[in-house]
């Protein structure tokens, strides 16, 4: 006990520094004691989780709400930015108040930071695109349980500054997005034959006289990859082409 | 009869995992034995059956346009929807700290077989998923909703299940080297969802 009452000052002003560190590198980025802004180190927590560190097909976190929105482009890329804001905004809450929280009751207070942060995402949405808030329906309210937001605050805000946990939010949400548009691109593009709802390949009539591109070759949609199995399939396939590529991330 | 329709729906056509992909993450990170998934599984029917009641009654009287009439006819107007997320999540965290802790007074030897997977599962999106479900199904009765909470919590139960049973004989297949562990998981847990579809349609 006594031990613990004579750390406290210091402690106190650990955090003191620490926190005008974080503040100095925020919006002095530039200054020669400091790193610089976009370092290798800082580049590195951008890049690596879109291809060596992805979120999804290595970390194995976020795919929960994720792929029910696949089937079209649109929502898949409104979701992406939407979990872009929340990871970026929450990683760097949690790291600003990282050496306030109890540990013990760390886990509410991230959800409750999340929460909060999706509740804005989610009404801001409602007020400027409200065809694409009601077509994601619960799975905005999810990113709060998405693993990735959680995990990223656990595993890097709780320890790292506020400027590098910004980057590394962006970063891991940038991972998530891309695994989430390439799926939803082959899903709409192979299932209904559009992209953001243009008929790219041509237009199905109801004969064959009467269809346009490659539809008048015969060519058909998949009608299975709208449905949610293919997107599991997709995932997987993805995996195995970005695990062929990169052999080191082999699961022994 | 309705209650049978909603259960049968929730268990197998409106499945958490093969329908909507709720609880991906502990589904994919705990299947690695059947002994584990059983184990997570238990906790999630238990949580389920117990938080999604308890939202249904939050949203009915307090979250709801209207909802709390109740209190006084003024506030008839009052939307307390936008609410909800931190609401829902606040009780399903405070549930799972209270079911460990009862469970770990009352039922010891249920405590140390789940282990650790009960804290785990506040951040479980089947759970905040089921909440959010019950709330866009307007449900009309408690009934309902422990009906629903229960049949969620079951078909995510058997798809642990089953994949767990089928991840303990792949370890002994020859798969090609990129798709081991992962890979090979999700492209079964497709197929195990296009098998669930052919319960689509079942009306009772």
């Amino acid at each position: 006990m006594a031990q613990e009452t004579k750390n406290r000052p210091e402690q106190i002003a650990e955090v003191d520094k620490e926190s005008k560190k974080d503040a100095m590198i925020l919006f002095l980025s530039d200054s020669e004691e400091k790193e610089h802004f976009l370092s290798r180190a800082n580049r590195k927590l951008l890049s690596d989780p879109l291809n060596d560190d992805n979120p999804i097909t290595v970390q194995v976190l976020g795919i929960c709400s994720a792929l029910a929105i696949t089937v079209q482009l649109e929502p898949a890329i409104v979701m992406a930015i939407a979990v872009t804001a929340v990871m970026a905004f929450s990683n760097m809450i949690i790291s600003a108040l990282r050496n306030l929280i109890p540990n013990r009751i760390r886990i509410i207070v991230q959800l409750v930071v999340v929460a909060s942060l999706v509740a804005l995402v989610d009404q801001v949405l409602r007020a400027y695109a409200y065809d694409v808030s009601k077509q994601l329906s619960v799975f905005i309210g999810l990113i709060i349980t998405n693993c990735i937001v959680m995990g990223r605050l656990e595993a890097f805000a709780l320890g790292n500054g506020v400027y590098k946990s910004f980057l590394d939010g962006i970063g891991n949400a940038a991972g998530y997005g891309l695994i989430l548009i390439i799926v939803a691109f082959f899903r709409e593009l192979l299932g209904a034959g559009k992209l953001f709802g243009y008929e790219i390949l041509g237009h199905k009539g109801a004969t064959l006289a009467e269809s346009t591109g490659l539809y008048a070759l015969g060519y058909e949609n998949n009608g299975l990859m709208l449905l949610s199995p293919m997107a599991l399939i997709v995932v997987g396939i993805i995996i195995w082409v970005q695990r062929s590529r990169n052999r080191k991330l082999i699961e022994a | 009869m309705d209650y049978i329709n909603l259960f049968v729906r929730s268990i197998f056509i409106e499945n958490m995992i093969f329908a909507y992909f709720l609880g991906m993450c502990s589904y994919l990170a705990v299947s690695k034995t059947v002994k584990t998934g059983v184990g997570l599984g238990a906790a999630v029917i238990f949580v389920l059956t117990m938080t999604v009641p308890i939202n249904f009654l939050l949203d009915k009287y307090l979250l709801r346009p209207g909802a709390l009439s109740w209190l006084n006819e003024e506030y008839a107007t009052i939307d307390l929807s936008f609410l909800s997320f931190i609401m829902f999540i606040a009780v399903i965290a405070a549930m799972v700290q209270l079911v460990e802790m009862v469970v770990e007074k009352f039922a010891p030897a249920l405590y140390g077989a789940l282990g650790i997977f009960l804290p785990l599962i506040a951040v479980n999106c089947a759970i905040l998923g089921g909440a959010l479900f019950m709330q866009q199904k307007d449900f009309s009765g408690i009934g309902e909703a422990v009906t629903y909470g229960l049949g969620s919590g079951i078909g995510w139960f058997l798809a642990i299940l089953g994949i767990a049973a089928i991840r303990e004989k792949i370890a002994y297949s020859n798969v090609p080297a990129p798709l081991k562990g992962l890979g090979i998981t999700f492209i079964i847990t497709g197929l195990m969802a296009l098998g669930f579809m052919s319960f689509m349609g079942i009306k009772i």
